[in-house]
C-alpha cells in the first residue's frame, strides 16, 4: 500500500503541473481550469459506487466474507468524491454562469440525486443493528443505486424539456491533446487517491473489528 | 407457475380482508390526498399556471403512497406474521409481488377520488395523465414495497422509508408531470414502463434478501 | 487575482481541504485504535500469566 501511496502523490503532482504549466488556457479562460478536476471527481465517484455495487452483489451471490465492508467503505468514498462534484460542480456553476446552482447542468443534477439516494444509504446503515441481516439490506439498497444512475440521467433528460429550456453543456469545444493528456493524468492521480483512501479506511475498520472479536475474546476468557 | 400464482392471490387476499376489516389505511389515503389537494390551494399564489397545479398533483400522489407503504408491513411486523410467511413453502418474492398488488389496489382506489377532486379544485386532466398516473403506479409501489420491507427492519422505520423512497420517486415525478403537461407525452409514457421494468424486476429478485432472517 | 482565478483557486482548495479533513480523521482513528490495542495487550498480559511482558 505505501507504494499504491507513493503512486498517488506522483501521478497528484504531475497532474497539477501539467494543468497549470503544461495545458493551454482556452477561450473560456483560467476558469475552465477547474474542469481537470471536476469531471475526473466526478467519474471517480460513479467509479466508487460502481464498485460498491459490483462487492454488494459479491456479498449477495457469494456470500464472501468482507465483500459487505468493502461495498460500505466503496460507497463512502463514493459520497466523498459525489460531496467534492457538487462543491467543484457549484464553484464551476458560480464561475461560468454567475449562480452557484443551476438546474440545467444536468451532471450536477444527477449527482445531487445520487448524493441524497446514498447519503439515505448511511441512514439506513445506522438504523440497523449490525449483523448479517444488516449486510444483505445494505447491499440490496446499493444495487437499487447502481440502477438509479441511468435511469435518473435518462430522467433528468427528459425533465428538462420542460423544466428547463436551456441545457448547459459542460465543455464546447473539443480538446486539444495536451488537454486531453493532462485530463486523463488527472483522472488516473484521483483514482488513485480514491483507492488509497479506500483501502486505508478499510484497513481501519477491519483492525477495529479483530480488536473487537480480540476484546471479546480476552474478556471471556 | 400456478401454484405461484395461487400463493399471491391467498396473500393479496388476506391482506385485502384485513383491510376491510380493520379500515385503517385506505380512509387515511383517502383523507391525507384530499387535505394535500386543499393545502395545495392554498400554496399556489394567484397567478399561478395550471402547470404548477400538475406539478403537484404528483406531489400528492408520491405522498399518499408513502402513507399507504408505510402501513403495508406493519400489521406482519406487529404480530409476528413475517415469521410464519417465511416459514410456509411459498416463493419469497410471491409476498412482495402480493404486498405490492393491495398496496396498488389502495393507491388505485385514493386516485379515484384523488383525480377527481383534483379537477374539480384546479383544472382538467387529459387521457395522458391518467395513463401515466396507472403506470407510475406500478414503479411506485414496487420499489415502495421493497424498501418498505427494508424500513421495516430498522429502528426509525416511519422516518427512515421516505428517506430512501423520495431520490428513486424522482424519476417517477419527472415521467409523470411530463405526460401530464406536455403536448406529445409518448416519451414520457414509454420512460416510465422503462422505469417499471427496471425497477419491478430488481425489486422482485431482490426481496428475499430483505426479509430472509 | 481576478475573482476568475479565485473561484478556480477555491476549487482545489476544497479537494485539497477535503483530503486533509479525512486524514485529520483518519489520524483520530488510529489514536483510538493504539489506546484500545494497549489496553487490551494490558488486559492479556493480566488474562493470560506467565507469559513475560513483551511492551516496548
Amino acid at each position: 500500500m505505501t507504494a499504491l501511496a507513493v503512486l498517488t502523490t506522483a501521478l497528484l503532482t504531475a497532474s497539477v503541473a501539467l494543468i497549470f504549466f503544461y495545458a493551454p488556457v482556452d477561450a473560456d479562460g483560467l476558469n475552465q481550469k477547474i474542469f481537470y478536476f471536476h469531471v475526473p471527481i466526478a467519474l471517480t465517484s460513479y467509479a466508487c459506487f460502481g464498485w460498491g455495487a459490483l462487492k454488494a452483489f459479491v456479498h449477495l451471490w457469494k456470500r464472501r466474507e468482507g465483500a459487505d465492508l468493502e461495498s460500505y467503505v466503496a460507497i463512502h468514498q463514493g459520497v466523498i468524491f459525489g460531496a467534492l462534484t457538487l462543491l467543484t460542480g457549484s464553484i464551476w456553476a458560480k464561475v461560468r454562469w454567475g449562480h452557484w446552482w443551476t438546474w440545467g447542468d444536468e451532471q450536477l443534477v444527477l449527482f445531487l440525486v445520487l448524493f441524497l439516494f446514498y447519503c439515505a444509504y448511511f441512514m439506513l446503515r445506522f438504523s440497523v443493528e449490525p449483523g448479517p441481516r444488516r449486510a444483505r439490506l445494505s447491499a440490496v439498497y446499493a444495487l437499487f443505486g447502481v440502477a438509479l444512475i441511468p435511469v435518473s440521467f435518462l430522467a433528468i433528460r427528459l425533465a428538462n424539456d420542460f423544466i428547463h429550456p436551456t441545457v448547459f453543456t459542460r465543455h464546447g469545444a473539443q480538446m486539444t491533446h495536451t488537454m486531453f493528456a493532462a485530463f486523463c493524468v488527472s483522472w488516473a492521480a484521483l483514482l488513485a487517491l480514491a483507492h488509497v483512501m479506500y483501502r486505508v479506511e478499510l484497513l481501519g475498520k477491519r483492525i477495529d473489528a479483530n480488536l473487537r472479536d480480540l476484546r471479546e475474546s480476552l474478556t471471556a476468557a | 407457475m400456478r401454484r405461484y400464482a395461487a400463493d399471491v392471490a391467498v396473500l393479496a387476499r388476506k391482506d385485502l380482508t384485513l383491510e376491510l376489516r380493520a379500515r385503517d389505511t385506505l380512509p387515511a389515503m383517502l383523507l391525507f390526498v384530499v387535505s394535500t389537494l386543499v393545502v395545495f390551494h392554498f400554496a399556489l399564489p394567484k397567478h399561478s399556471s395550471d402547470l404548477a397545479a400538475k406539478g403537484l398533483l404528483w406531489v400528492a400522489i408520491v405522498f399518499t403512497a408513502l402513507v399507504g407503504l408505510t402501513r403495508a408491513f406493519v400489521a406482519e411486523r406487529e404480530q409476528r406474521l413475517i415469521d410464519g410467511l417465511l416459514l410456509a413453502p411459498c416463493d419469497r418474492s410471491a409476498i412482495w409481488l402480493a404486498k405490492s398488488a393491495s398496496v396498488l389496489a389502495f393507491l388505485g382506489i385514493a386516485e379515484l377520488v384523488a383525480l377527481p377532486a383534483y379537477a374539480a379544485f384546479f383544472s382538467a386532466i387529459g387521457w395522458s395523465t391518467v395513463v401515466a398516473v396507472l403506470l407510475a403506479d406500478i414503479g411506485i409501489v414496487a420499489v415502495g414495497t421493497l424498501l418498505a420491507a427494508v424500513a421495516a427492519v430498522s429502528r426509525t422505520r416511519e422516518l427512515l422509508l421516505p428517506l430512501l423512497f423520495l431520490p428513486l420517486a424522482i424519476p417517477v415525478v419527472v415521467g409523470g408531470v411530463g405526460a401530464s403537461v406536455v403536448d406529445d407525452p409518448g416519451r414520457y409514457l414509454a420512460f416510465l414502463c422503462l422505469y417499471d421494468a427496471v425497477f419491478a424486476i430488481i425489486s422482485w429478485a431482490s426481496f428475499e434478501y430483505v426479509v430472509t432472517e | 487575482m481576478s475573482s476568475g482565478e479565485k473561484y478556480v483557486a477555491a476549487a482545489y482548495a476544497v479537494v485539497f481541504l477535503a483530503v486533509l479533513v479525512w486524514v485529520v480523521i483518519i489520524a483520530a482513528k488510529l489514536v483510538r485504535l493504539e489506546r484500545e490495542t494497549a489496553d487490551l495487550a494490558a488486559l492479556a498480559r493480566r488474562t493470560v500469566p506467565g507469559r513475560v511482558g513483551d511492551d516496548g
